[in-house]
Formats: C-alpha cells, structure tokens, sequence
C-alpha cells in the first residue's frame, strides 16, 4: 500500500481506534472519537462496552451517531438509562476505563478548553462549552483525546480550562485528588503524544508515515518535545480501511450525506 | 392532576413572563411544538434551563423570549454553532443573555437534587476547571465523613417544565421510552409541568418498570403529533437531519433568521400550521 492511499483523517481515526482494547469500557464523545471507537469495536475491539453520554450502554450503532442522542445508538445497546444515572453510577461509579474525546484546543499538559476563545465576559469566539468532559475527565480511569493537530488547537495557554488534562504537570491530578489517571495519549492526524511520565508534559511519541518533526512543530504553538526514540504508526492495513470506509459510507446515506460533526 | 388540553391554552396558563422554565429532551424527544408556542405568544425575560440548548433555545433566545441561560453545551449537534446564542452572548443581541454554565453531569445531578427536594447536589468535578471561576453557583465544600473536597451546585427548581413523550392516556399518564434524558427529573423538580405526546391512546400496555408520569405529576397533557419534529420520537419519526443543517443557514444572519421565526412561527397558528408552512418553503427551495 502506498502512503497517498489513505488520508490524514483516515490515519488518525485508525491510530486512535488501535489504542482501545478488547473489552474496555468506553465513554465516546461524538465525532471522532465516537468514529474510531466504532472502528475498533468492528475490527480487533468486538467486546469493546461503548457508552454514550445521552444513556445507552453497550451501543453497536449500524451508522455512526450525528448526534450524541441518535435513535440508533438507543436501539443497538444493551441497556438505555437516563442521563443522572449515566453520569452518576457509571461514569462516577469509577465503571468506565476510557474516556474517549475531542476538544478545540488543547496546552501542553492536555488541558482542554471548548467553553470560549478571549475573554470569557467579552468573548471573541464562544465555544459550545462542557457537555459531559469535566465529569468524564475527573472520573474515567484514563482519557484519550482526538483531535487535528494545528497551532491554534494546540495552543501555549488556554483562553478557558473548560476540562483538565494534567493541570500544571507533575503530579498536579494526584493533589486534587482527581480519580482517574487524565490523559494518557493523544492522536492527531499527524503522530501521536503521550504524557512525559515525570512531568506530565506531551511528548510525541509516534509519527505518521511521512509526517516530519518540523510538520509537528509548525502545528503546535509551544515548544513541543520529542521522544528520543520515534516510532513510526504502522501503515493502516486493507481490513481497517475497509471497514472504515464501508462505516463512513452507510453513515453518509443515512444522514443524507451530513458528516458527524 | 393533568388536565388534557390545547397547547395553546396549556401555554398561557401555564408558562408566565420572568419563569424559569426548563424544556427537556436531550436530542430525542425535544419539546420543538411547545417552545414554538411559547414563542408564538410572546413571553418574555424567560430564565432557560437547557443541558443542550439545541435550535429550539436559539429560536427562543433569537426571537428575545430569554434573559437568562442556564446550560451545559450550547451547540447544533453534528452541524456546528448556534448562532442566536452566540449572537447574544458575544453581542447582545437581540439583548443581554445572561449564561450559567454547567456540566452534564453537574445539571443532571441539579434536577435529581430538585426533584429529591434537596437544595443542592454533590459531585466529582471540576478540580482544576476555570468554570467555577465564572460560575459562582459552582462550589466545593467538604465531606462530613471522609474529609474529601467535593462539588456541589444549586438543584433545579423549574416554575415550568416542558416535555415531549409518545402516549398519554386519557388521565394523563405518560409514557417515554428510548432516550429518557433527564425529562423525568425536570417534571418532578419542577412547581408545573406540560408535556405534549404523539398520541393518546385508551392502554399505554407499558411494562411495569417503563418511565412512566403519572398523571398527578403533570399540569397539562396536549396531544401533538409531531410535536418533537425536527428531532425525533423513537416509534414514530427519525430525527431530520436536514433541518439541523439548514437551521445553520437561517440561525447565522439576523435579518433571515427574522423573517424565518414571523413566516413560520409568528404567523401561523399552530404546530400543524408550521409544518405545512416549512414544507412550501422547503419544496420551494429545491
């Protein structure tokens, strides 16, 4: 397979969707994240539990979700409960492993802001706000972000910390007394970063084939770090494409060609 | 005890200037007819619990029904922005919109607070976050037993809720099923209550633990089919999408949006008459 085969949506969506276990249990924010979560429940993931904010437990969604309350998802899972029991026994229960989401942007300790760009009095762009991040990222046991990489998502300081990542670093979440262990990986369309264990700060890790350090610098505003040791993504294979493909497909004729936001 | 009545009539009795009303429905089963109604006659300085505000708070907030918002995600789902909100927020207009912002979580546990008859509800979150510091209705206190800092918000206490089921009966007992949302929680916290259903039918033939209102819960029940278009009603109409998107083009220019809400809503009677307006302009689009 050549590298102009797939896109950079297509490898970002795979990577992310290789992170997840078998049998994990998974709060999927929509868009991306809820893309890549259905990947891997129809490639390596098949006992993958996905949990959608809006109350169904165990959804199989046949198309992908446009919104987070879709029909489909309330017909394809094991059991639908209400919003205050999602969040109250499940999430804050300590049930769910992953926490799967995106953001707007994103600082150097994985700290998300999607509440307002400026000031938050005299806003210069209000964002659409929390949704269920804040709770999620206190409470699943880690979190993983989706999101394209660009120098204005992946800024040196957040406008607004709508939900938090590593705060300041260090061993910030343990002093809060945070539950769960905050982000673990975040996969852009152009590599991979993991929190440095000691200091908590993002550290690409792995990149896409093809994609050089300085695409990565010119896509961040801070400084970014760089593990000594690069890995390379592994070139997405026929099957994941296949099926990625095949998802996006059904999902464009049923909604009549809107994409999931 | 539910009286089964108009809309209309539901509307004006029930939902007054200043309220705090809470329409519930989180994507599916979205109260849509009676936020039109509510529009339609015009009520004002309304205080908007929404944990999705959706198009039919952008109606409301566009149309200067509101004065003040309390949220947790204020987008169009699966299309981008609501423009009236934003338009309000970052401008003013058509007037100052106070914002109370919150998480799901937060304003989920808010209505169970509410309709538990507490004052306020505990949670974990929000360590670390800004919005605390732009919500003063968002505090941490300390656990009485293990010590733990914990936060805690107001609980929700609607003058009105408004809701969207699929059945009555003709007491008035209610019946939803699919997405369940928090509508449950927002009836029960609240002083009055309107739901609009798809049908009423002699048996609601529920199951005995299905989410069912008993009918001494609810104010007013009116029979509005359709009433949850353009989101959707498990059983009876898939969500229209198309609308949703469309929304952001009539949503973005005031002048448009304008003409939209007095051709649609302003100048037509009823819901069934908003239909039938919406798809002359729909056919005549395409």
């Amino acid at each position: 397979m050549t590298l102009s085969a797939y896109t950079t949506n297509e490898i970002m969506t795979i990577a992310a969707a290789r992170l997840l276990k078998n049998g994990a249990v998974c709060f999927v924010g929509i868009g991306l994240p809820s893309t890549a979560a259905n990947l891997a429940r129809l490639t390596h993931a098949p006992d993958i539990v996905l949990i959608y904010e809006s109350g169904p437990i165990g959804a199989k969604p046949s198309i992908l979700p446009l919104s987070i309350g879709d029909g489909n998802l309330a017909e394809t899972a094991d059991t639908v409960v209400s919003t205050p029991e999602i969040f109250r026994y499940w999430l804050q229960g300590g049930r769910v492993d992953v926490g799967f989401l995106g953001a707007a942007q994103i600082d150097r300790f994985a700290n998300i802001n999607t509440t307002v760009i400026g000031d938050y009095k005299k806003p210069g762009t209000r964002l659409p706000g929390a949704g269920g991040a804040p709770e999620i990222v206190s409470c699943a046991g880690q979190v993983v972000l989706v999101l394209k990489q660009s120098a204005r998502g992946f800024v040196k300081k957040l406008d607004f910390v709508t939900s938090v990542g590593h705060l300041d670093g260090g061993d910030a979440r343990g002093r809060l007394n945070l539950p769960g262990k905050g982000p673990v990986a975040v996969v852009t369309d152009l590599c991979l970063m993991e929190p440095d264990p000691a200091t908590k700060e993002l550290t690409v890790t792995q990149l896409h084939p093809g994609i050089s350090a300085e695409q990565i610098r010119k896509a961040t505003e801070w400084e970014i770090r760089f593990a000594p040791e690069l890995k390379e993504t592994p070139v997405p294979t026929k099957t994941e494409l296949e099926i990625l493909r095949d998802l996006e497909r059904r999902t464009r004729l049923a909604h009549g060609n809107l994409t999931a936001a | 005890m539910a009286e089964i009545t108009t809309l209309r009539e539901a509307i004006a009795g029930l939902v007054r200037d200043g309220d705090v009303v809470a329409m519930e429905g989180f994507t599916h089963l979205i109260p849509f007819a009676a936020g039109h109604e509510v529009l339609r006659q015009q009520r004002r300085n309304l205080t908007l619990v929404r944990m999705t505000p959706d198009v039919i708070y952008d109606q409301l907030i566009g149309a200067g029904c509101a004065n003040k918002l309390i949220f947790s995600w204020g987008g169009n789902p699966g299309v981008g922005s609501l423009h009236r909100l934003r338009d309000a927020v970052e401008h003013d207009w058509p007037a100052p919109l106070q914002i109370q912002e919150h998480g799901h979580g937060d304003l989920a546990n808010a209505y169970v607070a509410g309709a538990s008859n507490l004052p306020f509800a505990v949670l974990r979150a929000y360590a670390g976050s800004d919005l605390p510091k732009h919500n003063d209705k968002i505090k941490f206190i300390q656990c009485p037993f293990t010590g733990e800092s914990l936060a805690a918000v107001p609980a929700i206490r609607p003058d009105v809720a408004v809701i969207h089921a699929q059945k009555s009966d003709r007491k008035g007992n209610i019946l939803l099923w699919g997405i369940l949302g928090v509508q449950k929680e927002a009836v029960l916290a609240a002083k009055r209550a309107i739901v609009t259903v798809e049908e009423i039918v002699d048996e609601l033939q529920a199951w005995p633990n299905a989410c069912i209102l008993p009918h001494w819960t609810v104010s007013a029940v009116c029979r509005v089919p359709g009433g949850g278009f353009p989101s959707y009603a498990h059983g009876y109409y898939e969500r229209d999408n198309r609308f949703y998107q469309a929304w952001d083009a009539i949503a973005r220019d005031r002048d448009t949006f304008q003409k939209w809400i007095k051709a649609h809503i302003l100048d037509t009677d009823n819901f069934e008459e908003f239909r039938q307006v919406l798809a002359e302009s729909v056919s005549q689009e395409t």
